[in-house]
């Protein structure tokens, strides 16, 4: 008797948990029913081309009248994503491994691949004298650095590339965590979390402030970073109107002011 | 290709995770659980709210302001300052202490309602008896309380082998130390090593499903053994 009622009162919890996630789920269907409509294009970004997507498609959508939803990760996990037939129909990578690869593997059209920029890395920090360049590295001075999952973020390989070249990967090693993508890396060393991180060069063109270091280009290779229409977009007029865009000249002055080279 | 030898750092470290983790939540729940189960304060259900509260926020929620708290500017920088750190994230004990917040409830509640199913009878009978109130706490209170801490042992453990959202925030992805079996499946599946994927998940698979069935079945048999 006494023990039924116990046991009633372990699960009562689940049943409370239960009515949370029905006024959850009620909370949610309002924006769910705001879909996407005619018009809209759904994109894939590497995270570290977020604020300029951002702007770009402001100026698309104020040019066109068409809408622009972004996705922001790294690219390994857009592309894991897209290979589950994802509904985006525009990807933009941070490298130019993973849209060729969808274009072999009949996820992407061929014909629409271009580099639509050419991204750097800045080794940051957010206190004011620590990093004053590759002689940072070299003492080792901090606890923690930042990067990028090389295995997933194509800014986390050239951070690692740069690295090596420096000849300092086995020291650095044990000091080194990884964000999932360049923006969580960012975001580790804008909490002070890590005390510096090798960061895109656009996350932070216009912040003031901290200590910075551009890594020299001898030491990677400048990340080109392809866009490809993906099967899902290949009969969207708005996507393919969007992929024009992205090299005209509007497109063109905003990659510029957050430090890319314009690409192909 | 399929490196075996490489799947098994995560498990143990999720394992270490999930028994400390288990082990410093029964000292800190039992206390917290006794006092929700027999306080006459009015504000106890606040208290009892606060605990319940990762039940449902979003793991970001709490994995966002625990960056912050463990951070050199947040307390957990502070006390990482007295052993010569300067920030508990990207830590082993960051995560712990994000994990016994993140697992905190299941452990609470069931035992909390163990304690008050057997009501105040058994322990004013013990009074009665001259049992010093910490006496009967052991020797009365805990051993009828069993199943509540079987449940609530067995819930923090499963539930924090099951973290992710909380240690992908605050981990920073370190082999041996962070990276741990949910992180480890996330980054199989974002770079498509997609074998390695599905062995640890389905491991995870066949684990949650003993846990539960062993705790139902934990269950049905102490119903059955007490009258």
């Amino acid at each position: 008797m006494r023990r039924a009622r116990l046991q009633g009162r372990i699960w009562r919890v689940d049943g409370f948990r239960a009515a949370l996630w029905l006024l959850a789920g009620l909370l949610l269907s309002g924006p769910l029913a705001n879909g996407a409509c005619a018009g809209d294009v759904r994109i894939a970004v590497a995270a570290n081309f977020t604020q300029a997507a951002r702007e770009i498609g402001a100026a698309f959508q104020a040019a066109t009248g068409n809408r622009p939803i972004f996705s922001f990760g790294s690219t390994g996990q857009l592309y894991a994503q897209i290979t589950q037939d994802a509904p985006f129909e525009v990807f933009l990578a941070a490298d130019q491994a993973r849209p060729r690869k969808a274009v072999e593997n009949g996820l992407a059209l061929g014909d629409s691949r271009f580099t639509y920029a050419t991204g750097k890395i800045t080794l940051f920090s957010k206190m004011r004298d620590l990093v004053a360049g590759e002689a940072t590295l070299r003492d080792g001075r901090f606890t923690r650095l930042a990067i990028a999952n090389p295995d997933t973020a194509p800014y986390g390989a050239a951070a690692v590339a740069a690295i090596k070249a420096l000849g300092l990967y086995q020291a650095l090693k044990p000091k080194i965590v990884q964000g999932n993508n360049i923006a969580q890396t960012y975001q580790f060393v804008a909490t002070g979390n890590a005390e510096l991180g090798f960061v895109a060069l656009s996350q932070v063109i216009d912040k003031a402030g901290g200590s910075r270091w551009a890594v020299p280009e001898h030491l990677y290779r400048p990340i080109a970073q392809d866009a490809v229409l993906t099967r899902r977009g290949a009969d969207s007029e708005t996507a393919r109107a969007f992929l024009v865009f992205l090299r005209g000249p509007e497109a063109r002055a905003v990659k510029e002011k957050y430090g890319y080279g314009a690409g192909d | 290709m399929l490196e075996v030898t490489e799947l098994w750092p995560p498990i143990r470290l999720t394992l270490e995770l999930a028994a400390i983790t288990t082990v410093l939540l029964l000292l800190l729940g039992t206390p917290i659980a006794w006092w929700l189960a027999r306080s006459t304060a009015r504000w106890k259900e606040v208290v009892a709210a606060v605990v319940a509260l990762p039940l449902v926020l979003p793991p970001t929620v709490l994995g966002f302001y625990l960056l912050i708290a463990l951070g050199p500017d947040g307390p957990g920088g502070w006390i990482a300052g007295l052993f010569g750190g300067r920030s508990l994230a990207f830590t082993f004990e960051g995560l712990v202490i994000g994990s016994v917040f993140y697992s905190m409830p299941f452990v609470v509640q069931p035992i909390r309602n163990a304690f008050e199913a057997f009501g105040d009878r058994p322990l004013e009978v013990a009074a009665t008896l001259r049992a010093a109130p910490w006496d009967s706490f052991w020797t009365v209170a805990v051993p009828l309380a069993r199943p509540g801490f079987v449940t609530g042992a067995v819930l923090g453990f499963a539930h924090t082998v099951g973290e992710f959202g909380v240690v992908l925030m605050i981990g920073g992805n370190i082999p041996g130390e962070t990276k741990v079996l949910s992180v480890a499946i996330f980054e199989h599946v974002e770079t498509l090593r997609w074998a390695e994927a599905h062995i640890l998940a389905g491991g995870l698979l066949v684990f949650a499903f003993a846990v539960i069935l062993t705790m139902m079945l934990l269950q049905r048999r102490m119903a059955r053994l007490e009258p």
